[in-house]
């Protein structure tokens, strides 16, 4: 695996590869000295040239605890906003020796653009890019689900069978395109349910199923899974929907909704959540909610990913 | 000193018949077997086929204001070496060109290079934007005599400007040419609305975008009376409409551009902005719709929408990258691959959508005839067995931005004939000075 730029092209074989790998890294996050030497004298640079402290972090603390060294290169206040491109600022990077570019964008594609544009040689990381894909979110998200359904024993799984409902804004979503293809590969059963302003129109050319009415969707397919997407509030004013209590309403996880679901099933948010319109308090504090649990599996997952992109190893060495 | 006398040998014309062509001074004199003239230059055109010069009534010549995108010299080279002999330059230049003095500066740059007959358009709203109409009498009455006017780039969206204008033109025989894109519907659109761009995440550029100002504009050219042309037609549906309004009596001619007959939406998954236009590349449906319309009729003309941008414009994020493609060079080879060696359309065909339709509609009378004695020597020729992966050394343009590079097209341009002389021979271009020269002999008489 020379990058990792979207889940649609990640074989199944690489995918539980990676998540295994993570099994590994996160039994060092439980150590006591949550280190390994794996990426010593190799540096990294997070190129996040969109706002995102949380993917930010959660990369960073991955790099160091594989002893990376890590350069953070944040486009607010940097050249960026006086208007250098996106091939002066790589090109000047890479003079600088680099190993690896972790990168965040608002323009869909971005990653793909650096990976193939020979501006630079080293593996490019997708950390989000637009409305286009969030690879390492779907894979912890693909691991916090594995864990919690097989626990010890997960290892070598797929999510076979599995039922995932998500829910709200897929249009906008790289978090929903990334977990789809991923969770399609892993052999999980996809429902989206949303407004169809926020579904995009060729959504039947998709390996899920849709629907408008979560109430119907939760009660039909009693899901695994409930997966909420945050919402943006601004979407208001492109007439996507009325106002927020008739979003929270018609697609909102309410405490109502919540209590209907079966207790096996769980609630996953890939935050930052906004309590009372996507998500009640109750659902996203219940012990069904993962929401915790997924950052700390980001971190995990994140170090799979670059010791795969990095050493281009399908196992972990122990020192 | 006069420019020489061409004797163009053994050519097959559009409707397939061999024949010698004898040019002398501006004028094509003869056209026939076994033809002679002492001293002419003669062209050996065994195995080429000789259609009128070719006219593309939408091209954007970037000058002046964007002078590192391409100039009225370089463009209408590449012009040349695509076989065309005049081109209609589109409105969006800085200054816009919306006032007489603009379209008088472009007319006199294009008699200047020589290689081409270069007819400015002029923009319909002042500023292109969109809210009161510019000094079109005024253009029109220029020494540009401008008859095509177009805010292209722009959609002409208010529905009260666009039926001023078609009526407005009236005055002087001109035409309304609209960039048919509902800008509400197009918010920060990138691509075509389908498949690939849910896939994607770009945000769509709808089909109903263009259909529904295209079939509220040949309403309104219906009510009052007027001539509409449609730009870059790129939809199924946008066929079906105009077939309808066809059908009915309304006076609307459509273009398709040669991307849209052979590209689909699926070279966006490179992320390759080489592949950003607008209207954006759309389904293969789409481009079967658009390759039958074409043959059948429904649409007139082929026109490039040429349009250059400087290599750093392109080589971005996708978001961030400038619409458009070049395509002057390389849109007879393109119609020869999608519309010939289909059996879709013949080399008479091949003359009417690129050069005797689009000069009719222009209203450019010294262009687009069959070849014949009498006609002013507006000449291409063109290799139909050339195959090529077309290259960077196939264009002449001042940018590098064709989305057909390392393509493999068939047919290409072997020289190209203006005013009686040679603006391309050899598949090259003519060197400016020596064209530039000849241009001065013709103005001279």
């Amino acid at each position: 695996m020379k990058h990792l730029l979207s889940t649609r092209d990640l074989s199944r074989e690489d995918a539980i590869q990676l998540l295994d790998i993570a099994e590994d890294m996160a039994a060092v996050n439980e150590r006591e000295v949550k280190k390994l030497p794996a990426l010593r004298g190799k540096t990294i640079v997070n190129l996040f040239f969109e706002d995102s402290t949380r993917t930010r972090i959660s990369f960073e603390a991955a790099e160091k605890r594989l002893s990376a060294d890590v350069i953070n290169f944040a486009a607010k206040g940097s050249s960026v906003s006086k208007g250098e491109s996106l091939k002066d600022t790589t090109q000047t990077l890479a003079a600088m020796g680099i190993d690896a570019v972790v990168i965040r964008h608002g323009a869909s594609g971005a990653p793909q653009v650096l990976a193939h544009s020979g501006w630079i040689d080293a593996p490019v990381i997708n950390a989000g890019d637009g409305t286009h894909e969030h690879p390492t979110q779907a894979l912890l998200d693909a691991f916090t689900m594995r864990r919690r359904l097989h626990g010890a024993g997960s290892r070598g799984k797929g999510l076979d069978g599995v039922s995932v409902t998500i829910v709200g804004d897929i249009l906008h979503s790289r978090v929903a395109r990334s977990n789809i293809w991923l969770l399609q590969t892993l052999g999980a059963h996809v429902q989206l349910v949303s407004s169809p302003t926020l579904l995009p129109s060729a959504v039947d050319t998709w390996p899920v199923t849709v629907s408008y009415d979560l109430d119907e969707a939760l009660a039909s397919t009693a899901p695994d899974v409930v997966m909420m997407l945050r919402i943006q509030q601004e979407r208001m004013k492109d007439a996507f929907f009325p106002n927020e209590r008739e979003y929270s309403n018609l697609w909102g996880l309410t405490a109502e909704r919540f209590l209907s679901l079966p207790e096996k099933t769980m609630v996953m948010h890939p935050g930052p959540m906004n309590r009372g319109l996507e998500i009640s308090s109750l659902a996203a504090d219940s012990p069904q909610s993962t929401v915790l649990d997924q950052v700390a599996n980001g971190v995990s997952v994140r170090m799979a990913a670059l010791y795969m992109v990095l050493t281009g190893e399908r196992e972990v060495s122990h020192d | 000193m006069t420019n020489p006398t061409l004797l163009v040998q053994g050519a097959t014309l559009a409707d397939g018949t061999q024949a010698d062509i004898l040019v002398k001074g501006t004028q094509v004199i003869e056209v026939g077997m076994g033809l002679s003239a002492a001293g002419a230059q003669k062209i050996d055109a065994q195995g080429l086929i000789a259609l009128p010069g070719l006219v593309d009534l939408h091209t954007h010549l970037r000058e002046p204001g964007f002078e590192q995108s391409e100039t009225v010299l370089t463009g209408t080279q590449a012009a040349a070496l695509g076989g065309f002999t005049s081109v209609f330059a589109m409105a969006n230049t800085q200054p816009i060109a919306d006032t007489a003095g603009v379209v008088e500066q472009v007319l006199r740059l294009g008699d200047e290079a020589g290689y081409a007959t270069v007819r400015p358009i002029g923009a319909v709203t002042k500023g292109l934007e969109g809210t009161q109409l510019a000094e079109l009498g005024a253009m029109a009455h220029s020494r540009a005599q401008v008859r095509v006017f177009s805010d292209d780039g722009k959609c002409v969206s208010d529905p009260l400007i666009m039926r001023r204008a078609l009526e407005y033109v009236k005055t002087f025989g001109g035409v309304i040419a609209q960039h048919a894109q509902e800008p509400r519907l197009t918010i920060d659109a990138q691509m075509n609305e389908g498949e690939v761009s849910a896939r994607l995440g770009l945000a769509g550029w709808p089909a109903v975008a263009e259909e529904s100002i295209i079939a509220r504009d040949v309403l309104l050219a219906e009510h009052v009376g007027s001539r509409l042309h449609i730009c870059h037609l790129s939809t199924a549906g946008s066929v079906d409409v105009i077939r309808w309004a066809k059908k009915r009596g309304i006076n609307v001619t459509a273009e398709v551009t040669p991307h849209h007959l052979l590209l689909t939406d699926e070279r966006a998954e490179s992320f390759d902005a080489r592949f950003k236009v607008n209207p954006p590349l759309r389904r293969s449906e789409d481009v079967h719709a658009l390759r039958e319309a074409l043959a059948d009729g429904t649409i007139d003309i082929v026109a490039t929408d040429h349009a250059p941008h400087p290599v750093e414009t392109k080589e971005c994020e996708w978001g961030a990258a400038a619409f458009g493609m070049v395509g002057l060079e390389s849109a007879l080879a393109v119609v020869q691959t999608t519309m010939v060696e289909t059996g879709m359309m013949n080399w008479a065909d091949v003359a009417r959508v690129l050069s005797e339709a689009p000069a009719r509609i222009g209203g450019l009378t010294s262009h687009g005839h069959k070849i014949a004695a009498g006609i002013q020597a507006e000449l291409v020729l063109v290799d139909p067995t050339a195959q090529r992966t077309f290259g960077v050394e196939d264009l002449a343009s001042l940018s590098h931005n064709s989305p057909y590079l390392g393509i493999d097209l068939m047919g290409q341009v072997v020289a190209t004939i203006h005013q009686g002389y040679l603006t391309a021979d050899n598949r090259t271009v003519i060197d400016a000075e020596i064209v530039a020269a000849r241009a001065v002999e013709v103005l001279r008489g």
